[in-house]
């Protein structure tokens, strides 16, 4: 049973944003049985996206009945992209409200990072803290690779947790639900796999599917993990299953090896990895079947880091592109870019960036019948044959660089074992 | 046959054809706000309309937007009738949370374990106040 403090109860039985606030916050509580809320640090808020006019709605209701945030609150991508960078098909009643949403959630005390990946733009809570994150990629990375305790906040909640600073006590708050039940063994795949970006969202598939809302260890990375890749793996789990927290023995925070993360007890199930596996998680990305065809390329879900910016720069070497290579990324990316001069030149090959927002929220690829999309992303594999009704071709960032030089799909020698 | 959910968030008793999915969803990317179609076409139903259903959810997956989606489908006039669900997924359910908070009229939401809810397919249920389930043919 939920027992609010008198000082939580009295808040509660207000009329004004606070108080809507705190009613939200408790009546998750009680719906996931949390006995009590605790004080959260931070919130990351994916409720600033525009699903349709409601959620603008409950923004503006909030902020009407004078609603702050109380704590550091940075925002996911919102539906509208800056000047200057891709333009973006909504109707302009949507394009008003998205407009109106945004400046809400601002106006709430919010910050405008507009990104994904808001770890890699400076808000990096501390290991152990409590904090309430929303967006599924950020919660996962958050828990596994930061080591800080969120559950999945979802639209709504996150801002109601914001605003009261506090959250819910239950699941991923609580150390004894962080150990892993699920053993994932990578160790018996090659070292050159293990070592090449590709594997990693096919890797986290594997993980979404196996583990489902369960948490797992996954052993046999150690040394070949980077944090963009633990980026791209937490990502697809958390679109292919729901997974909130894994652990990488000898990698993640709370794994400095396997029986760690395991609690010292055998592990409930065990999976071992074998190539036969990880090729058919593999065909399963990609749903464009045998086809050359590549009418678009779309990187960066989560948000492209400057690294991987700088990866693709230097296989383009200067070549200009024959399809369309969309750069999903963050403001925090694209002010050093456009600062080192670097941006124009981008563009001028045939890059569009897509910044403060990404080409599966928010209609941006332009609608062709037929249409193929080319991505490294496991989350865009994923999502976009619903969301753009393209058909998804899935390939390392090699491929698809060059597949966007060629505009056809170019692949390269590599063995899946 | 006396089936009872357990009442999650209340709502008014509600009719409507049960739609029992085979496979967890994620209603962000999954199901279409405006008109309440599943989308996802890696999902088995998807194609099918969960608006004024009795929509059973084996399992929840994927984005922390479906509360998002959820919300748009009540203030669309889209959402089910009732929502069947095998555990309670805050994610989802602050989507009705939300509505009543803004004075709009939602369904209920029960829990019911998974494999009582499939030989709900396809029958016309009532959902009452109490979170007793009848089937109607």
């Amino acid at each position: 049973m939920l027992e609010l403090t008198p000082q939580q109860r009295a808040i509660a039985a207000g009329t004004d944003g606070a108080a809507m606030a705190l009613r939200i916050v408790a009546e998750a509580a009680r719906l996931m049985g949390a006995p009590r809320l605790i004080p959260v640090a931070s919130a990351h808020i994916d409720g600033a996206l525009y699903h349709g006019d409601s959620g603008t709605l409950f923004a503006e209701r909030l902020v009407k009945g004078g609603a702050r945030v109380a704590v550091r609150a940075t925002l996911n991508v919102g539906a509208l992209a800056p000047a200057g960078c891709a333009a973006i098909r909504l109707p302009p009643h949507e394009r008003d409200m998205a407009a109106r949403m945004m400046r809400a959630y601002e106006a709430m005390g919010c910050e405008p990072s507009w990104t994904c990946a808001p770890y890699q733009a400076g808000h990096r809570p501390a290991r152990g803290s409590d904090v309430a994150w929303g967006e599924s990629n950020a919660v996962v990375f958050c828990n596994s690779v930061l080591g800080a305790r969120t559950n999945r906040y979802g639209d709504f909640l996150d801002i109601a947790c914001a605003i009261a600073g506090v959250a819910p006590d239950y699941g991923l708050h609580r150390p004894e639900n962080r150990v892993a039940t699920l053993l994932i063994d990578a160790s018996g795949l090659s070292r050159s796999l293990r070592a090449s970006d590709v594997f990693y969202p096919v890797l986290g598939t594997l993980l979404g599917r196996s583990a489902g809302t369960s948490i797992a260890v996954i052993e046999g990375l150690q040394g070949y993990t980077t944090e963009d890749r633990l980026k791209a793996l937490g990502a697809a789990s958390a679109s292919a299953g729901g997974v909130g927290l894994f652990h990488v023995a000898g990698v993640t925070p709370e794994a400095p090896d396997a029986a760690t993360a395991l609690g010292g007890l055998p592990p409930r199930e065990t999976l071992i990895l074998t190539p036969a596996i990880v090729q058919q998680a593999l065909a399963g990305l990609s749903t464009a079947g045998r086809t050359e065809r590549i009418d678009a390329v779309a990187v960066g879900s989560p948000h492209l880091s400057l690294a991987e910016i700088d990866e693709i720069e230097h296989r383009l070497a200067g070549r200009r592109l024959a399809a369309p290579l969309y750069a999903n990324t963050g403001r925090h990316v694209l002010k050093p870019l456009e600062a080192q001069g670097r941006r124009a030149a981008l563009e001028q090959a045939g890059v569009v960036f897509v910044v403060d927002t990404c080409v599966v929220v928010t209609p941006i690829l332009p609608e062709i019948a037929g249409a193929v999309l080319m991505t490294n992303s496991g989350k865009f594999a994923h999502y976009a044959p619903g969301t753009t009704g393209y058909a998804v071709t899935y390939g390392s960032l090699g491929e698809c660089v060059e597949s966007a030089v060629a505009g056809r799909l170019v692949r390269e020698e590599r063995a899946w074992v | 046959m006396g089936l009872t959910g357990q009442i999650l968030l209340p709502g008014p008793a509600a009719t409507g054809p049960c739609l029992a999915l085979t496979a967890p969803i994620s209603f962000w990317g999954g199901v279409d706000p405006r008109s309440g179609r599943i989308i996802d076409q890696r999902h088995p139903q998807c194609g099918l309309g969960v608006a004024g259903t009795v929509l059973a959810l084996p399992g929840t997956i994927g984005s922390s937007s479906a509360s998002a989606v959820l919300l748009e489908l009540v203030h669309a006039g889209k959402a089910p009738a009732a929502i069947l669900m095998d555990a309670p997924d805050a994610i989802l359910l602050l989507g009705l949370v939300v509505a009543r908070e803004m004075g709009w009229p939602t369904p209920p939401a029960l829990r019911l374990a998974a494999a009582d809810q499939a030989p709900l397919a396809g029958h016309m249920l009532t959902i009452a106040a109490d979170g007793t389930i009848t089937l109607n043919d």
